[in-house]
């Protein structure tokens, strides 16, 4: 693996983590509107 | 691996970290911090979770106007030295995965406002975005000189947008405070304006201290501190806010207008010597803080 694709490889995984972290933060958010929004009866 | 960055950045896939400095995070804390004060100072709260979420949305706004931002100016930010370091300029990320980035952020904060807190709050939220990136960055910015008097509307939407997300409808406070940072906005831009003048005449922006000169600027700045101060304190006298509210206010705005005046008798051309222009600056910043910060204090001090 030349230099280059190591740095894009380290890039496109940092990238992927982050991508992972936020989803997963995501999910969790929309439990807690769902919990919060059914139990305001709206 | 500094050579094969300076050689190959613009072919690599873009750091994490130029999509986070994409949405210039320091703006983002302004923009966040005044919605949640609106949202604060109304009189009902929302659920935390909804709160907190309408917050985020605020602050992914923020940073959607500031991602279309980049990718409309990345020729002018090449040109200026306080924004040629961003990734755009500086060629660490392509232009075209800012325009993505930052119109999906867009489409993402507005849906998610709409659903969690309500349509009213996301419409003003697509509103605030629309206004930036096409009224204030594509239209006014690179033609009038008056494009921070009327483009810093954009920037006067969040604590509107905080009070709405919480309450489902606006009253005439939250609009006073979108009346104190759209009269707040011309004075602070102006300060900062008149001692990178030259940053802005390079790259062609017609600024007041380009196009009208700095005498001129000077006594804008003065005379828009007036009424600022005037909308700033009118909340105690209408009996929207308290007397703690009230007489911080008084005091802070006579504190800008005084260095307001300190810019007005300046005669310096140099940047070197518009120090009162730097102190107000800092001081607007400051100002803005702990006027919202006073504004939920007395909030929740009386009531």
């Amino acid at each position: 693996m030349t230099p280059e694709d190591e740095v894009i490889r380290k890039r496109q995984r940092d990238r992927a983590r982050i991508m992972a972290l936020l989803l997963v933060a995501f999910v969790v958010l929309l439990y807690f509107i769902t919990i919060a929004k059914t139990g305001m009866n709206w | 691996m500094p050579a094969l960055e300076m050689t190959n950045s613009a072919a690599l896939p873009a750091d994490w970290r130029d999509f986070l400095a994409l949405t210039k995070p320091r703006v983002m804390s302004l923009v966040v911090f005044t919605g949640l004060a609106g949202m604060l100072a109304a009189p009902e709260l929302p659920p935390l979770v909804l709160g907190f979420t309408a917050i985020l949305c605020i602050a992914l706004g923020a940073g959607a106007c500031g991602a279309l931002n980049q990718w409309y100016e990345a020729d002018i930010d090449a040109k200026m030295r306080r924004t040629a370091k961003r990734p755009l300029p500086a060629g660490r990320m392509e232009r075209q995965s800012a325009l993505h980035f930052g119109v999906g952020l867009s489409f993402f904060s507005v849906l998610l406002m709409g659903l969690a807190a309500n349509w009213l709050s996301a419409a003003l939220l697509a509103g605030s975005i629309l206004f930036y990136v096409i009224i204030y960055t594509v239209w006014l910015k690179p033609r009038t000189p008056q494009n921070i008097v009327i483009g810093g509307a954009a920037g006067s939407f969040p604590p509107l947008i905080g009070w709405v997300a919480g309450t489902g409808h606006f009253t005439a406070l939250p609009l006073l405070l979108f009346a104190i940072i759209f009269l707040w906005t011309p004075p602070h831009f102006w300060a900062l304006s008149l001692f990178v003048r030259s940053d802005y005449a390079n790259a062609g922006i017609p600024m007041l201290p380009v196009v009208a000169g700095v005498e001129s600027t000077r006594r804008q700045i003065f005379l828009y501190s007036l009424p600022m101060a005037a909308a700033a304190i009118a909340p105690w006298p209408l009996g929207l806010a308290g007397p703690i509210y009230g007489i911080c206010a008084a005091i802070l705005s006579l504190v800008f207008v005084a260095l307001a005046a300190r810019v007005l008798t300046n005669r310096a051309a140099d940047p070197a010597g518009m120090g009162p222009e730097k102190h107000l600056f800092a001081f607007s910043v400051f100002y803005l803080f702990a006027l919202f910060t006073v504004l939920v204090a007395d909030r929740w001090l009386v009531s």
